[in-house]
Formats: structure tokens, C-alpha cells, sequence
């Protein structure tokens, strides 16, 4: 018992890693109905920034500057490749950022080098007692952020104007031009917001570890997690990312247990089994939107 | 009733090369002259040419080959059908391995089964391939866009794993097996005989192989099939509102794409002669993409183009060095040629999607209308 409920805490911990980054992938979705496959490379681009900041500035403060050095990131590649492609099919649009991720990685490698970089949280691997369960401080620590960062972002979407401006035109583009709200705005918003999300997703994924050339992976496992919550669903990729790390951590807590034969680390592609066994049954997820279409 | 007449039409009108008087004129494979010159000079020239260039060149020439039949299989797909499919690389190794499986040695310490004919193996390759792409269509009927992009992706990470923890198939991550063994008509294409050395054998082997799948594909493409094809990218609703069975052309499409990708992996690895598991990764179905992408959607000479472009672009790179000293051949120097190569393909998949959406084939029809009404602009 205590077992598997420290083991549903650590999944809990790492599933806010993953809503994060899966609200980042739904948020660019809803404003321009691409899937940003450049997430991974801006996740990695806010760990390292992190990692470079956090010498001179403290840990804290050089959160902060990463997120916001990512959302300018992010804002960047809007600007000037994701732009001059609207209105073109979505599919382009989705392999261009494929491109850009690709691109975009190989300059971060540079600055990861072979080495693992460390981005100096407070937490490293220590252990704390909850409840008579022991749990990393650092899934706490994530599970926390996660929960300010989701409630500050949908308090922006239901009371600011921007947030409003925002859902008006995720819910028709061309009505919310006639309006008067300025839609390319709310697409560099969305691509802003989604770095910022990455970029604090990308510190907590490489809290422990640290940050090696391979941690890119895991943001792709926010893919499952949206699929799960359905892909223009909010409140979907928050639950979608909790399950999809409480499933991954309950896996690797007692797959070699049970099923043996399953082979090593299963517990790191069971994200997207789960999402197969999902989409079998619910094709647009738990929370989707059901696409109506006229001919 | 009396059976309805026919009505003959002239073939060509003289004087008129450009003029079809029939649709079946009009789709014929080779529809005009110079088409058909410099196919035929072409195709000619690539079967002398291994008795004018080196070896290494000849090898380096079949991987573009073969590349080029997977490369024709996700255009199929992709291009033709419109399913957007990321999991290319996983069908590549389900060919590679049911090949490498059937004509591996029997006593080996991975799985062999000993039969060596490559037109069994290759056949076995992409049956297995297109079994498995069959599995995965249905959710393609279910799924359109994005979702199917997203599923397929899944694809790759779950083949990833079951390659490197199914030891007795691949032999594991970090130790792979031999590939494929391609013996033809009793001739052992991988050892050097008396006429032929082993590149030259296998580069003829792959140059035929990409000639009979081309030519497949490119008359798959014109049929009845292929319109269904392409009325389903075009507006899927619309298809099936006019009578296009979708589960039935998606199904289609993906055993079709999944039979090609199965033959390519197989003859890939025969050149390459070894399998590593972890080469089957989102890497190897992005380069695949980029193939269409860059060498022209839903056509099959840009596909081949495509494949020769990103299969050739290491060795480009690797020039380098030469030409611009502070790009260093060390992997673990700060700038170096692999890290070129990967952003190339990032920014080359970029860039002709921007500025020339219909490829390396797109940038060709231009010159061709250009010099068609030189010296006039149109």
C-alpha cells in the first residue's frame, strides 16, 4: 500500500511536468490548429537557459529569466517561419516545426556538450515524509508549481481581455477579426506562453538528473497525454498529463513484477500504448471536441 | 441492344505532339517524346554506370536506391492518400528484420530460418510490412490530421522498444545482427565473383528493384486506385459523399505505403549489411519526410530525387571541411559536420515548404517552362 501510493505521488509529480507541456502543445492548438512538434526543443532551450542562468542569479531568478527567454524564443519562431504559413494546410505547418525542432536541437546540443548539465534546484534527490509515505521533495516541488502556474493561466483565460481576445478567436478566427481583435497577436501569445510553459517543464524534468542530450524524448510524451485529454481541451491536458505520469510511475513500479516480459523500461513507452488503447475507443479523446465538418 | 461502338480516335494528330485527343493518351506513362528519351537515357545510363564509377560510389548510389522504393512508399501514403504517417521507420525495420530473419543463418545466435533467395525474402519483407500496416489502418479511418500523425509517432516509440528488448530477433541495442543475405538465381550478390564485384551486384539488384516498384507505383498512381487516392487527400468528406470506400482505400494505401517501406528496409540493410535497433527512430521517419518533402509531393520521380538528395547530403557534407576549415569532422568538436548534416535537414525541410512547396520535382517543372517558351517569359 505504501508503495503504491508513493509510487502514484511520484507519478503525480512527473504527470504536472507533463500537463504543463501538454497545455503548451493544446494552447497553440486552439489558437491555430497546429501541432507544434518544436516543443521538445524549446523544453530543452528553457533547461539549458536555466542551467547557464542559475550560476550567477540563484535559482529562483533564473527561472524566471528562462521562462521568459523561452517565450521570446518562441514568439521568435512564430515571427518568422510559422508566420508567412498561415492559411496554408495544417500539415505543412505541423512538419515545418518538426524542422524547426530538429534545427533548433542541434544548437542546443551544442551548448549541453557531452557533459550532464545541472540546473542547481534546491531539491536534488532528498526525501521527504508525507503522511508516512516517502516522496522526492522535487515531485512536490513540481506538483505545487503546476498547480499555480495552471490556475494564474486560466484566471488569465476567463478575466483579462487578452484571455478573452484569446478564446474568441480559438473559437472562430474570422468573427474575432471582425470584432476588432488582433488574431496574429493572440498566435505570438500562444507560441510565448507555450516556451514559458516549456521552458518551466524542461528545469523540473532536469531536476535530478540533470539536463543530457536524450531529455528531449520526454516532452514528446506530452503527445500521449493530450490525445488522452483530447487535443483542444485545457482542462483535458491537465488530467491527460497527471494520468499519463501516474500511469508511466505505477509501470515502472510493478511492471517487472507482473509481466516480466514486457522487457526493461516498458515503463517508458506506456504513455503510448495507453494513448492507442484511448484512441481505439474514443477517437477524440476524453475531453475532444468532436469535429463536425460540411462537405 | 447492340454493344456500344467505340469511337476510334487518331492517336496523334501530326504536328501536333501536345495535343490528346483521349484521357488514356493523356495518362500514358511516357506521354511526350523528350519524356520518353530521357527516361530511356537515364534508365540506360544507370545500368552501365557500374562499369564507370568506383565501388564505394556504386554502394553509396543503391542505399539512394533503395531509399528511393521507401521513399515512393510514403509518398504513396502521404503524398497520393493525404494520411499523414511519421511512423515510416518503424515498417522500414519490420522489412529489415522479417528479411534479415528468414535468410539469416540458422545457427546464428539470432533467429534464421536459412532461405536466402531475395525474392522470397524480399517478398516476405514487405508482406509482413504491409500485415502490419493493415493492423494500423484502421485507426487511420478512425483518425484524420494530426491525430494520425500523433499515432503513428507512438508507433515509432513502441517499435523502438520491442527491437531493442526482443534479443533473439535483433540482438539487442548495442549489438544488432547481420542483415539480409541476397543470393539470386544461385549467385551470392554480397561476396565478389569472377564478372562482378559484390557492390556491383548489389548496386544492378537494387537499380532493377527501384525500376519495377517505380514503375508499380507510377501505374498505381494513374488507376482507379490512385484517383480514390487522391479524392480522398483533396476532401475525404467529398470522396465518400461521390462513392470512394474510405476504410477500404485507406487500408489500401497504408498496405500498399507499409509493402514498400518492408522491400526498402530489406534491401537498405542487405548494402548496409548490419541492423542496429535504435536506428529505427523518429530521426530515420523525419529523413523519410523530408524525402517527400523535398523531392515533391505525390509524384514519383520526385520521390527518387528526394531519396538521392538526402541519402547523398552526407557525403556533400563531408566535403566540408574542405572548403570551410572551422567546420570540424570530430563529433566531438563544438562545430561539426553531423551537426550540419541534422540541421540541413531541419532548415531544408523548412525552406522548401516556404518557398517551394512542390519540391526538387516543382523546381524542375519551372525550368522546363521556362525554357518550353524561351526566349518568351510565358
Amino acid at each position: 500500500m505504501r508503495e503504491l501510493l508513493s509510487s502514484f505521488l511520484a507519478g503525480l509529480g512527473q504527470g504536472s511536468v507533463y500537463a504543463l507541456l501538454a497545455l503548451g502543445f493544446v494552447i497553440i492548438y486552439k489558437s491555430m490548429r497546429v501541432i507544434s512538434f518544436a516543443q521538445p526543443a524549446l523544453m530543452l532551450a528553457g533547461a539549458v537557459l536555466v542551467s547557464y542562468l542559475v550560476g550567477p542569479f540563484g535559482f529562483i531568478l533564473a527561472v524566471i529569466l528562462g521562462v521568459a527567454g523561452t517565450a521570446l524564443l518562441g514568439l521568435g519562431i512564430e515571427r518568422t517561419v510559422i508566420r508567412p504559413m498561415v492559411g496554408k494546410p495544417v500539415f505543412v505547418v505541423a512538419i515545418i516545426t518538426l524542422g524547426i525542432d530538429i534545427a533548433l536541437r542541434v544548437v542546443i546540443n551544442g551548448f549541453i556538450g557531452t557533459d550532464v548539465r545541472q540546473v542547481g534546484d534546491p531539491w536534488g534527490f532528498a526525501r521527504v515524509s508525507l503522511f508516512g509515505v516517502t516522496v522526492q521533495e522535487r515531485y512536490i516541488a513540481m506538483f505545487v508549481t503546476t498547480a499555480v502556474v495552471i490556475t494564474v493561466l486560466f484566471a488569465f483565460f476567463k478575466y483579462t481581455r487578452l484571455g478573452l481576445a484569446t478564446r474568441a478567436a480559438a473559437f472562430d478566427q474570422e468573427t474575432a477579426l471582425a470584432q476588432g481583435i488582433s488574431v496574429s497577436s493572440v498566435f505570438a501569445l500562444a507560441w510565448a506562453i507555450a516556451g514559458g510553459l516549456a521552458a518551466v517543464a524542461g528545469t523540473f524534468v532536469a531536476t535530478g538528473a540533470g539536463i543530457d542530450q536524450q531529455l528531449w524524448i520526454i516532452a514528446l510524451k506530452a503527445l500521449p497525454a493530450i490525445i488522452l485529454g483530447g487535443l483542444d481541451s485545457l482542462g483535458g491536458a491537465v488530467i491527460g498529463g497527471l494520468s499519463i505520469g501516474v500511469v508511466e510511475s505505477l509501470v515502472a513500479t510493478y511492471q517487472l513484477d507482473y509481466a516480466p516480459w514486457l522487457g526493461d523500461n516498458f515503463s517508458v513507452v506506456s504513455p503510448y500504448v495507453v494513448m492507442l488503447l484511448v484512441l481505439l475507443v474514443k477517437p477524440y479523446g476524453l475531453f475532444g471536441t468532436r469535429e463536425v465538418e460540411r462537405v | 441492344m447492340t454493344a456500344p461502338v467505340r469511337q476510334r480516335r487518331p492517336r496523334q494528330l501530326s504536328g501536333r505532339p501536345g495535343l490528346y485527343t483521349s484521357y488514356a493518351q493523356q495518362l500514358r506513362l511516357l506521354n511526350t517524346r523528350p519524356k520518353l528519351l530521357t527516361v530511356s537515357a537515364i534508365v540506360l545510363l544507370a545500368f552501365v554506370l557500374p562499369w564507370l564509377v568506383a565501388d564505394e560510389t556504386l554502394s553509396l548510389l543503391g542505399v539512394a536506391m533503395a531509399a528511393s522504393i521507401g521513399a515512393i512508399g510514403l509518398n504513396i501514403v502521404t503524398g497520393y492518400a493525404g494520411q499523414v504517417s511519421l511512423g515510416h521507420a518503424f515498417f522500414l525495420a519490420i522489412g529489415a528484420y522479417t528479411a534479415s530473419a528468414v535468410s539469416g543463418a540458422p545457427d546464428d545466435d539470432t533467429i534464421g530460418f536459412g532461405v536466402t533467395n531475395v525474392l522470397v525474402w524480399l517478398l516476405a519483407a514487405g508482406l509482413v510490412a504491409a500485415v502490419f500496416g493493415v493492423l494500423v489502418a484502421p485507426l487511420a479511418t478512425r483518425l484524420r490530421g494530426l491525430y494520425l500523425a500523433i499515432v503513428t509517432l507512438g508507433l515509432v516509440f513502441l517499435g523502438e522498444h520491442i527491437f531493442a528488448e526482443w534479443q533473439a530477433l535483433t540482438g539487442g541495442a548495442g549489438v544488432g545482427r547481420p542483415g539480409p543475405v541476397p543470393v539470386l538465381f544461385g549467385v551470392e550478390l554480397n561476396s565478389s565473383g569472377d564478372v562482378l564485384t559484390s557492390d556491383q551486384k548489389l548496386y544492378l539488384l537494387m537499380l532493377a528493384s527501384l525500376v519495377v516498384f517505380g514503375l508499380l507505383a507510377r501505374n498505381l498512381a494513374r488507376s482507379k486506385v490512385g484517383r480514390a487516392f487522391a479524392a480522398i487527400r483533396d476532401r475525404d468528406i467529398a470522396a465518400e459523399v461521390i462513392g470512394v470506400n474510405l476504410t477500404r482505400y485507406k487500408v489500401i494505401a497504408f498496405a500498399v505505403s507499409s509493402f514498400y517501406a518492408g522491400c526498402a528496409g530489406a534491401l537498405v540493410y542487405t548494402i548496409t549489411g548490419f541492423i542496429e535497433p535504435s536506428s529505427f527512430n523518429l530521426l530515420l521517419s523525419v529523413q523519410y519526410i523530408a524525402m517527400v518533402l523535398i523531392g515533391g509531393v505525390a509524384t514519383i520521380s520526385g520521390s527518387i530525387m528526394g531519396a538521392f538528395f538526402i541519402t547523398l547530403l552526407p557525403a556533400l557534407t563531408r566535403q566540408l571541411p574542405t572548403v570551410a576549415p572551422f567546420i570540424s569532422e570530430d563529433a566531438s568538436s563544438p562545430l561539426n559536420v553531423f551537426q550540419v548534416e541534422t540541421v540541413l535537414y531541419g532548415l531544408l525541410i523548412i525552406g522548401f515548404l516556404i518557398f517551394e512547396p512542390r519540391g526538387l520535382y516543382g523546381i524542375w517543372i519551372r525550368i522546363r517552362n521556362y525554357w518550353k517558351a524561351w526566349p518568351f517569359s510565358y
